[in-house]
């Protein structure tokens, strides 16, 4: 994709690194901000595989257009429970592969920062399960100071005094509303819209999207095997 | 005469990543036009086994670069494609996820039907793509590290049912503990079948399991046979002799030859089928397929074993499981597909 400034880009958003299944179809143009106009949300952490395209495709129906009528695809990158975060961007990528169409990943707290729409300085954190939080920092400007990073809540709090925060936004942050100490904002789960406009400059200027990985922040299990195990007594 | 139909399959249910694409030709027939498959197994071999957070990683990096080194090799656009079949099971959860995802995305973007399938029927399914159409009913006897099973083939698009099967571990699973106590690399069929060549296979009698007249006649076990050469391998050590892994490696690969293509030629007599495929990663042991051959001969059977390539898990079997359905004018599963880790085999698709 070469950089051809557009005009209006109608844009499909997607992210599954929450438990919400998340698909929508947003309108970006230079002068505004992106403009909702179809989405559909489901919260049910094990459905992602299930309910991704079909959302997609009720979106598309909602509107009356085709999936090749999308400009562009932006995905949420994570981090997030690892499973459902590859639903969504091996669909992203597939959908743009056979589309032709650029698939822009973007870490999906940025996505939950803007929504929240604060004006200071902002903590984000999602489930992380297993007691820990994926977490990130933005400043009153918005832009990402910090993370993202996964860690237990308790240990998060003591860094909180350097993180210039005043409020935060996110499951994560409402399940441990106790131990961080903060205001929430009610924004939960990232919104198509809040994820179009965090690519929106890469968007709008047609840029070469970065790689469609995602933000794992975690070593997969495995333990290597030490010796062999005997199964007669020595 | 019907025209010529392109179908696509995807696979991810274990280690592999595979794409294949394959032609329905006008006399229904099958043509091979491409099979891309990326493995993880390397990745694994330091674990000792499948790590399935690590095969699901590798799915997702892989799924893309492979779906377009099958394009490229099979010189069709994806415009081309007339349907999208793809393993929903069984598997590991995870990985199996990353293919149905990426097949549904396929399947909405270029609005072609979309085939869940099992992974059991493409194995199968896999020799029709190498020896032609299979006569109706065959046996099959599939084996590999994720399963070792017998079933009966009397469709391929529907008709499927599972007459024995394995109680514990899958045979390739026997080869990788093996291996093991061997201090052999894994996967543990490759080292083991080279080794065994300079063994002798009846120098120690390994157990033949679940091989007593009143045991199930068509299931395995290979569990107490692992165990078995464990304790062998013990003993001698503990005795201070020297092991003799080839002669070790020669018995256990003879054990589970004899008890796979033994209860595999009887269920063939008891039920009358004059036909056997064997398929899976443990098709291609030497020992398996000269034992079968031999036994196989002497029964009347007529014996298929496809190509190891096509033995070992990949998309153009998959492909194949899809072209039988589609010939067969099956309905396409929705894209609401769920995935289904422990499909049983008598689900050859899932609507
Ligand atoms: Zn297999």
């Amino acid at each position: 994709m070469m950089a051809v400034p557009l005009t209006t880009v109608l844009v499909l958003a997607i992210d599954t690194a929450t438990p919400a299944v998340t698909a929508g179809v947003v309108q970006l143009d230079p002068d505004s901000a992106p403009v909702t106009l179809a989405q559909r949300v489901t919260v049910d952490a094990k459905a992602h595989g299930e309910l991704l395209i079909p959302h997609v495709l009720a979106c598309l129906a909602e509107i009356g257009r085709e999936l090749s009528a999308v400009d562009a695809i932006v995905c949420g990158s994570g981090p997030g429970p690892f499973t459902g975060l590859r639903v969504g961007m091996v669909t992203a990528g597939a959908l743009g592969q056979a589309l032709d169409r650029p698939v822009y990943p973007v870490p999906t707290p940025d996505a939950l920062a803007i929504d929240a729409n604060t004006g200071h300085g902002l903590l984000v954190a999602t489930d992380a399960r297993r007691r820990e939080v994926y977490w990130a920092a933005y400043d009153a400007a918005g832009r990402r100071s910090n993370g993202p990073h996964v860690e237990r809540p308790a240990e998060l709090a003591e860094k909180l005094p350097t993180l210039g925060v005043a409020a935060a936004a996110g499951e994560g942050a409402e399940l441990y509303a106790e131990v961080l100490g903060l205001p929430l904002v009610p924004v939960k789960y990232p919104s198509p819209a809040g994820l179009v406009a965090a690519a929106a400059v890469e968007l709008l200027a047609s840029a070469r999207p970065g790689p469609l990985t995602p933000l794992y922040l975690r070593r997969p299990d495995a333990i290597e095997p030490v010796g062999r195990k005997r199964v007669t007594r020595p | 005469m019907s025209r010529e139909r392109i179908v696509l399959g995807i696979e991810s249910s274990c280690d592999e990543t595979g794409v294949g694409i394959v032609r329905i030709r006008h006399d229904g027939t099958l043509e091979l036009l491409a099979d891309e498959v990326a493995s993880s197994v390397e990745e694994h071999a330091r674990f000792g086994g499948v790590v399935p957070e690590v095969a699901s990683r590798a799915h997702l990096e892989a799924m893309l670069p492979t779906m377009h080194r099958a394009l490229g090799a099979a010189g069709v656009a994806l415009k081309d494609v007339h349907s999208i079949a793809v393993t929903a099971g069984p598997g590991l959860a995870g990985a199996l996820l990353v293919g149905v995802s990426a097949a549904k995305a396929y399947a909405a973007a270029l609005g072609k039907p979309l085939y869940g399938v099992n992974h059991l029927a493409g194995h199968v399914a896999a020799d029709t793509l190498e020896h032609g159409p299979l006569p109706s009913p065959c046996l099959a006897l599939l084996v590999s590290g994720g399963h070792s099973s017998l079933l009966l083939v009397e469709d391929l698009a529907g008709k499927i049912t599972e007459i024995g099967a394995t109680v514990d571990d899958a045979a390739g699973e026997a080869y990788d503990k093996v291996a093991r106590v061997l201090d052999l690399p894994y996967p543990g069929g490759p080292p083991i079948d080279k080794l065994a060549k300079q063994g002798n296979g009846c120098a120690i009698a390994f157990p033949r399991g679940l091989t007593g007249s009143r045991d199930a006649k068509y299931d395995f076990s290979f569990s107490g046979l692992k165990t078995a050469v464990a304790r062998w391998v013990e003993r001698c050590e503990r005795s201070g002799e020297q092991v003799p892994v080839a002669d070790v490696a020669a018995s256990f690969q003879e054990a589970v030859a004899d008890v796979l293509t033994a209860k595999a030629v009887r269920a063939a007599k008891d039920l009358g089928v004059d036909t056997l495929v064997i398929s899976g990663g443990v098709a291609a042991n030497s020992r398996l397929s000269a034992l079968a051959a031999q036994r196989c001969e002497a029964a009347g059977i007529h014996l298929r074993v496809p190509r190891p390539r096509l033995c070992t898990d990949n998309g153009a079997m998959i492909a194949a499981v899809g072209a039988h359905l589609v010939a067969a004018g099956a309905e396409p599963s929705g894209l609401e597909l769920a995935t289904d880790p422990g499909l049983p085999v008598s689900t050859v698709q899932i609507v």
